[in-house]
């Protein structure tokens, strides 16, 4: 085998590839079950075999996996209490699933031959085109044209408003693109060097004497790698958090 | 070095791909998460999925979790307060052993006090009548030796006029009126 072939074939965008496993549209619109929406059923089914089954027995004292679904728990619902006050864990159930689904989503996607579902745009878009208007949907509903206090901070001169209400407008506009952005490039990103390096390792076994090279990108996937699974935790962290913030923003819209 | 340079190459050349979005792709040619036309499927499925695991997590698990947290933190709160509630009963009981322990100390205390103070005054009883009775003894005695003495003392008169008689008539050979001389000896004494 050739470099160049070697090189064709590991393709890191290859993964990123939608395939339809089950082609059907509604009223004309395509609604295809494809190996992303596999793998969005497979996270939704990681996140309910935790919580739901390891938990199904209620134990006092509780198994490993219990234990694990409870700290979920507690750690999101400490985060949404910190975050947005005690009148945000009315959305605790949104968070803790929006978190619980991306980091499944992510982990999952870490191991090879799967499919990164949080690595689609449209995705984490649609994703934080929901946080979004559950935002202004709430802050309207709870203080009316006071949620509009949001973008005009306290105790600022006139002039200076003049300047900062519109920087605020922005600010808040570009919420849902920087939260969706961020999510999926960073994993976008991680998967794509993985891939590379791995495109790599098959190159240099292609080339003969180079092949005694092929260990270096190894030890570089591995690093890379445990990266990945700081950036899968973190990201679905991230995600949750600036959530919880700008929730807390829709619940006390005055700075 | 040539491969790892063309490696570079190639890596530079799907970088240009996304960036641009016109690559050698499969479909169209366009970076996949920019495909527009993946994007209905991905949101209808999202939408389904993501809103079952809503109500499956708003209505089972997160309930269900809260509440196994909660029933635990209530059992180990009442049975901490169950066993507040021993110790605090241990104590008393202990308070009550101890009151009673020392109630019962000075009990047997006051017993062997009255015990002593029996025997003290029975002793001194009895060894007050065994002062009398000695006294009495000691008393008779006396009267015994004085009444033995003054006997006594009579006879060395006697003895003492027989003598002088006796002298006398050794003497001088004459006989002397014995009553005369214990008359004289008893005024002369």
């Amino acid at each position: 085998m050739n470099p160049e072939e070697a090189a064709a074939k590991s393709n890191p965008i290859e993964q990123f590839e939608l395939h339809r496993l089950w082609p059907f549209e509604i009223n004309g619109v395509e609604t295809s079950f494809t190996n992303a929406s596999l793998f969005m059923l497979l996270a939704a089914l990681g996140v309910v075999a935790l919580m739901i089954l390891a938990t199904s027995k209620k134990a006092i004292v509780p198994g490993r996996v219990q234990a694990m679904a409870e700290m979920l728990y507690e750690f999101v619902a400490g985060m949404v209490r910190q975050t947005a006050g005690t009148e945000g864990m009315k959305f605790f159930p949104f968070v803790f699933t929006l978190f619980a689904f991306i980091l499944i989503a992510n982990l999952i996607g870490l191991v090879p031959y799967t499919y990164s579902v949080t690595s689609q745009i449209v995705v984490t878009f649609a994703f934080a085109i929901v946080v979004i208007s559950l935002v202004v949907v709430y802050g309207l509903y709870r203080h009316g044209f006071g949620f509009l206090n949001l973008f005009v901070p306290h105790g600022v001169p006139l002039p200076v408003l003049v300047v900062l209400v519109p920087i605020e407008i922005i600010s808040f506009l570009s919420r849902p693109v920087s939260l969706s952005v961020r999510l999926f490039a960073n994993i976008l990103a991680g998967h794509i060097t993985l891939a590379v390096f791995g495109g790599f390792v098959v190159m240099l076994l292609g080339a003969g004497a180079w092949a005694a090279l092929a260990p270096v990108p190894i030890l570089a996937i591995v690093a890379l790698y445990a990266l990945e699974l700081l950036v899968a935790c973190l990201q679905a962290f991230v995600f949750s958090v600036l959530t919880c913030v700008y929730l807390n923003d829709a619940i006390h819209p005055g700075h | 070095m040539a491969i790892i340079s063309s490696a570079f190459a190639a890596e530079g050349e799907q970088t240009t791909h996304e960036t641009v979005g016109a690559g050698e792709a499969h479909h169209e040619g366009v970076f996949p998460p920019f495909q527009t036309e993946n994007f209905a499927p991905q949101i209808f499925w999202l939408v389904v999925i993501f809103g079952l695991l809503y109500v499956l997590m708003s209505r089972i698990a997160l309930p269900r979790v809260g509440g196994i947290i909660e029933n635990r933190g209530a059992k180990i709160a009442s049975d901490l307060g169950a066993a507040r509630e021993m110790q605090s009963k241990a104590q008393a009981a202990a308070a009550a052993n101890d009151e009673n322990l020392r109630r019962r100390r000075d009990e047997a205390q006051g017993i062997g006090r009255e015990a002593q103070h029996k025997i003290a005054a029975e002793s001194a009883r009895q060894r007050a009548l065994a002062e009398s009775q000695a006294a009495e003894k000691i008393h008779a005695a006396d009267e015994r030796i004085a009444s033995a003495k003054t006997q006594a003392l009579a006879n060395v008169e006697q003895i003492a006029v027989d003598a002088a008689a006796s002298i006398v008539e050794k003497l001088t050979g004459a006989k002397i009126d014995q009553a005369a001389l214990a008359k004289h000896a008893t005024s002369s004494n």
